[in-house]
C-alpha cells in the first residue's frame, strides 16, 4: 500500500506540489485527474524517486521510502511520451527491467508481457517502426512485466488520437484488472479517469482536493471549482 | 541528489588528473619561466617579441581575409544552387583541411614557391578555404527564400538583395568562419616552418627555434605567453559568436537550393571548377613530382643519418593506436561528466578540455619539456608522443560525443532507472550503447589528429622514434634532390593514409544511429 503524506516539492524556485496527501489500497486503481500545470506528472516523479521532496514522506507498506533510490524502488513507471529505448528494439525495451531484476527465463516472460498487449511476436520490431498505439502498448508492457509493486501511467493514452484512445482505454483497463496490480494514472481527461480507475484524486495547483468514485464526487462536489472541472 | 556519488568522483578523476598533469601543470611552468623573462624588459627582447607578434597578427589577418574572399564564389554556388556534383564538390575541397600541415608545406615547395609569404600566405587559403565554405554555406543554404523575394518585390537589384538582406543574415557565420580560420593561422607551425625558411616566423615556430635549436627556454616561455593571449582573444570572439547562434537558428530546417538557370549556370560552373582546380595544383604537383625518381623504393632503404625512413610509419601507426586509445577514454568519461547533472564541475571540465584545441600544439610540447621532469623524469619517456598526441586529440573525441549523450532524454535514463538499472548500470546499458557509434568517430578524428601531429611531436620525438612528420621534416631539411624526393613520396604516404581514414568517418557519419 502507497502512502503520501503531505509532500512539498520545489522545481526551481516554484512549489509545484504543496502539501499533497493520497493512499493507494493494494490492488487498487487510483486515478490523479486535474488540469495540465497541477502537479500530476510531479507527484508520480517523486513517488518514483526521481525528485527530492522537501517536506512530507513517503511510505510504502508503512515504511519511508524517501531514502530509497529510484531504481531500488521496484516501481513501474510509464512515461508519457513512453521514453522507449531507441538503441534496443521491442523485445529488449521490455526485457530490460527483467533483465536488471535478473529474472532467469527473460525470453518466455517477454513473451508473455507482449501477448497481455496483444503484441504477440513482436520481439525483434525496431522502435521506430512501431505506430504511435504501438509504442504505448510497448511501454506498458515494458512496465507491466517485471511486475512492479505499484504501476504508475502518465497520461497514458495523451499522446493518441481520438478512435485509438477509446479502443485503448478498454484494452489499458483490461490488462490492468488480469494482473491485479495496484495503480496510480495521472490524466487530464475525466472520461479516461473514470474508464480506467476504481477511485479519483481531483487535484488543482499541487494539492488533492477531493477523492471518492465518480459518481459520489459529481454527487457531493468538494467546491464550485471541482464540479466546474467535471463538467 | 545530495549524496556524492563516488563512482562519478572516479570517473571524474581521471580526466581531471590527466589534463591537470599533462596540459594544466605544464603550461602553469610556462607562465612562471616566461613572466620572469618579460619582466626582465630588456629593450632588445622587447622589440623582437613585438617584431615577430606583428608578424603573426598581420599573416594571420591577412590569410583571413584572402581565404574569406578565395572561399566566396564557391560558398556562394554551393549554397544558392543545387547542381550534380554539389556534395562532390564540398568533399573535394574537405581534402587539403584534413591533411596534416607538413604535407601541405611539403605540397608547396614541390610547387617550387618556398621560403617566401606569398608560399605562407597560399598554403593558408589552401589549407582554410573548406572551413569557410563549410560553416558559411551551411547557414546560407537555410536562409528564408520569402526574405529575399520580399526584399525583390520591394525593388531591390540581386546584388543590393545580397548586400541588406543576405551578408547581413549571414555575418554571424561568416565571423566564425574567420575567427577559426584565424586561430589556425595564427598557430599555423608545420607551413611556417617548412614555407618560412630563416625570413618568416610565426610566435609558434620562434618558440620552437628558440626552445628545440637555441635552448632558450626563458624566452621561449615568454613567446609562448603572447601567444596564449593572442589565442585566447580568438577564441573570445568565437564564443561571443556562439551565444548568439541561437537567434539566428530560428531559420529554416531544411536547405532551400534551386536549379541553376541561364547565366547563373556558368557562373556556377566557373566558381566550382575555378576553386578544385587551384586547390589540386599543389596536390597534383606532389603527386606526380614524388613519382620522378625511386624515390618510395629508396623509402625502404637504410640511411646513415636518418635510419630506414619507412620505419618512421610504424612508429606513427603504434602511436597513433595509443593516442587513440587514451583520447578515446578520456574524452568520453570527460564527455560524460559534461553531460552529468552537476552543474558547475561540467562547465569547468567543457572549458578545460576545450583549452588544449586552442593553446596550440607548440605550447604543449614544450611544455612538456619545461615541467615533466616532475615528480618522474618522463622526459625521455616513449609515451610523451602518443600522450601529447591524445591531448591535442582529446578536444575532437569529446566534441563527437558531447551532441549524442547531449540528445539522450532524461526521460531515457529515468526510465532505465525505474525499471531497476542503478546509476552505473544505466551508463552502461543507455549511454554508452548510444555513444558508441559516435565514440568510433572521435576515435578515427584522434588517429587522424595523431598521425599528423607535428607541432608537439617535434619537442618530444628521438632520433629512433621519428614519426612521418618529423621523418618528412628532417628529409626536408637535407640538401639534395633525393632527399626531397624521399620527402615528397612519405608525402604522400601520411595524406593517403589521412584521406583513407577521413573517407571513413564520413561515410559512418552518414545515415547513423548516432543522431537520435
Amino acid at each position: 500500500m502507497l502512502g503520501v503524506d503531505t509532500i512539498d516539492v520545489t522545481l526551481g524556485d516554484a512549489p509545484v506540489l504543496k502539501g499533497t496527501s493520497l493512499n493507494v489500497a493494494d490492488g487498487e486503481i487510483v486515478a490523479v485527474l486535474g488540469p495540465s500545470g497541477s502537479g500530476k506528472t510531479t507527484l508520480l516523479r517523486a513517488v518514483a524517486g526521481l525528485l527530492e521532496i522537501q517536506s512530507g514522506d513517503i511510505t510504502w507498506d508503512g515504511q519511508s521510502i524517501i531514502g530509497v533510490p529510484s531504481h531500488l524502488r521496484r516501481f513501474g513507471l510509464m512515461f508519457q511520451g513512453y521514453a522507449l529505448f531507441p538503441h534496443m528494439d521491442v523485445g529488449g525495451n521490455v526485457a530490460f527491467g527483467l533483465k536488471m531484476a535478473g529474472h532467469d527465463n527473460i525470453v518466455e516472460e517477454v513473451a508473455k508481457a507482449l501477448v497481455w498487449v496483444d503484441l504477440g511476436g513482436f520481439e525483434s520490431r525496431p522502435i521506430d517502426s512501431l505506430s504511435g498505439g504501438e509504442k504505448q502498448r510497448v511501454a506498458l508492457a515494458r512496465t507491466l512485466a517485471p511486475q512492479p509493486r505499484l504501476v504508475m501511467l502518465d497520461e497514458p493514452l495523451g499522446a493518441l488520437d481520438r478512435n485509438l484512445r477509446q479502443r485503448l482505454i478498454l484494452d489499458t483497463r483490461r490488462v490492468l484488472d488480469e494482473r491485479g496490480v495496484t495503480a496510480v494514472i495521472v490524466t487530464h481527461d475525466r472520461d479516461e479517469a473514470s474508464a480506467l480507475a476504481d477511485r479519483l484524486a481531483i487535484m488543482r495547483e499541487g494539492s488533492i482536493v477531493q477523492t471518492g468514485r465518480v459518481n459520489e464526487i459529481l454527487a457531493n462536489p468538494a467546491d464550485e471549482w471541482v464540479a466546474e472541472f467535471l463538467n | 541528489m545530495g549524496r556524492i556519488r563516488w563512482g562519478w568522483v572516479a570517473v571524474a578523476a581521471l580526466p581531471a588528473v590527466f589534463i591537470g598533469y599533462f596540459f594544466i601543470y605544464p603550461v602553469a611552468r610556462i607562465l612562471g619561466l616566461g613572466l620572469a623573462e618579460l619582466n626582465i624588459g630588456a629593450s632588445g627582447l622587447d622589440a623582437r617579441l613585438l617584431r615577430i607578434a606583428g608578424f603573426t597578427l598581420w599573416q594571420a589577418t591577412l590569410s583571413t581575409i584572402l581565404t574569406l574572399l578565395a572561399a566566396a564564389p564557391l560558398t556562394w554556388a554551393v549554397s544558392t544552387y543545387e547542381f550534380r556534383g554539389r556534395r562532390l564538390a564540398t568533399a573535394l575541397i574537405t581534402v587539403p583541411f584534413v591533411l596534416p600541415t607538413v604535407v601541405v608545406g611539403t605540397a608547396f615547395v614541390s610547387l617550387g614557391f618556398g621560403d617566401s609569404i606569398w608560399a605562407i600566405l597560399a598554403a593558408h587559403v589552401f589549407f582554410n578555404t573548406a572551413v569557410v565554405v563549410r560553416t558559411v554555406s551551411t547557414l546560407w543554404s537555410r536562409i528564408d527564400p520569402h526574405l529575399e523575394e520580399a526584399a525583390r518585390v520591394l525593388g531591390a537589384t540581386s546584388w543590393e538583395v545580397f548586400r541588406r538582406v543576405t551578408l547581413p543574415l549571414l555575418k554571424p557565420a561568416v565571423a566564425a568562419a574567420a575567427s577559426i580560420v584565424f586561430l589556425f593561422t595564427f598557430t599555423s607551425f608545420g607551413v611556417v616552418l617548412i614555407l618560412g625558411g630563416f625570413e618568416y616566423a610565426t610566435l609558434e615556430v620562434e618558440i620552437y627555434r628558440q626552445a628545440v635549436t637555441l635552448f632558450d627556454l626563458p624566452l621561449a616561455a615568454a613567446l609562448a605567453i603572447v601567444q596564449l593571449v593572442g589565442v585566447t582573444g580568438a577564441l573570445y570572439a568565437y564564443s561571443r559568436y556562439q551565444e548568439r547562434k541561437a537567434v539566428t537558428w530560428t531559420l529554416e530546417r531544411t536547405s532551400n537550393r534551386r536549379a541553376p538557370s541561364g547565366a547563373a549556370r556558368a557562373l556556377v560552373a566557373l566558381s566550382v571548377l575555378a576553386t578544385i582546380g587551384a586547390l589540386s595544383i599543389p596536390l597534383l604537383a606532389l603527386v606526380t613530382r614524388s613519382f620522378s625518381g625511386e624515390f618510395y623504393r629508396r623509402l625502404f632503404e637504410s640511411d646513415p643519418v636518418v635510419g630506414r625512413p619507412i620505419s618512421a610509419v610504424g612508429n606513427s601507426l603504434l602511436f597513433a593506436f595509443i593516442a587513440m586509445g587514451i583520447a578515446t577514454v578520456v574524452g568520453v568519461m570527460a564527455a560524460a561528466v559534461i553531460t552529468g547533472r552537476r552543474g558547475s564541475l561540467s562547465r569547468w571540465f567543457d572549458l578545460t578540455l576545450m583549452l588544449p584545441l586552442g593553446t596550440s600544439a607548440v605550447t604543449i610540447g614544450f611544455g612538456f619539456i619545461v615541467a615533466l621532469g616532475w615528480p618522474v623524469d618522463l622526459r625521455a619517456s616513449l609515451w610523451l608522443i602518443p600522450i601529447a598526441h591524445a591531448l591535442v586529440a582529446v578536444p575532437f573525441v569529446v566534441r563527437s560525443t558531447l551532441p549524442t549523450l547531449r540528445s539522450i532524454p532524461a526521460e531515457t535514463r529515468e526510465a532505465a532507472s525505474v525499471l531497476g538499472a542503478s546509476p552505473s548500470r544505466v551508463w552502461r546499458e543507455i549511454d554508452l550503447p548510444i555513444v558508441s557509434r559516435a565514440a568510433l568517430v572521435g576515435a578515427a578524428f584522434a588517429f587522424v589528429v595523431s598521425l599528423g601531429e607535428f607541432g608537439a611531436t617535434s619537442f618530444v620525438a628521438r632520433p629512433n622514434t621519428q614519426t612521418i612528420p618529423t621523418m618528412i621534416f628532417r628529409l626536408l631539411g637535407r640538401p639534395g634532390e633525393t632527399s626531397f624526393g624521399m620527402a615528397m613520396a612519405m608525402a604522400v604516404v601520411l595524406a593517403v593514409l589521412t584521406a583513407g581514414i577521413v573517407m571513413w568517418i564520413d561515410r559512418a557519419q552518414v545515415g547513423d544511429i548516432g543522431r537520435f
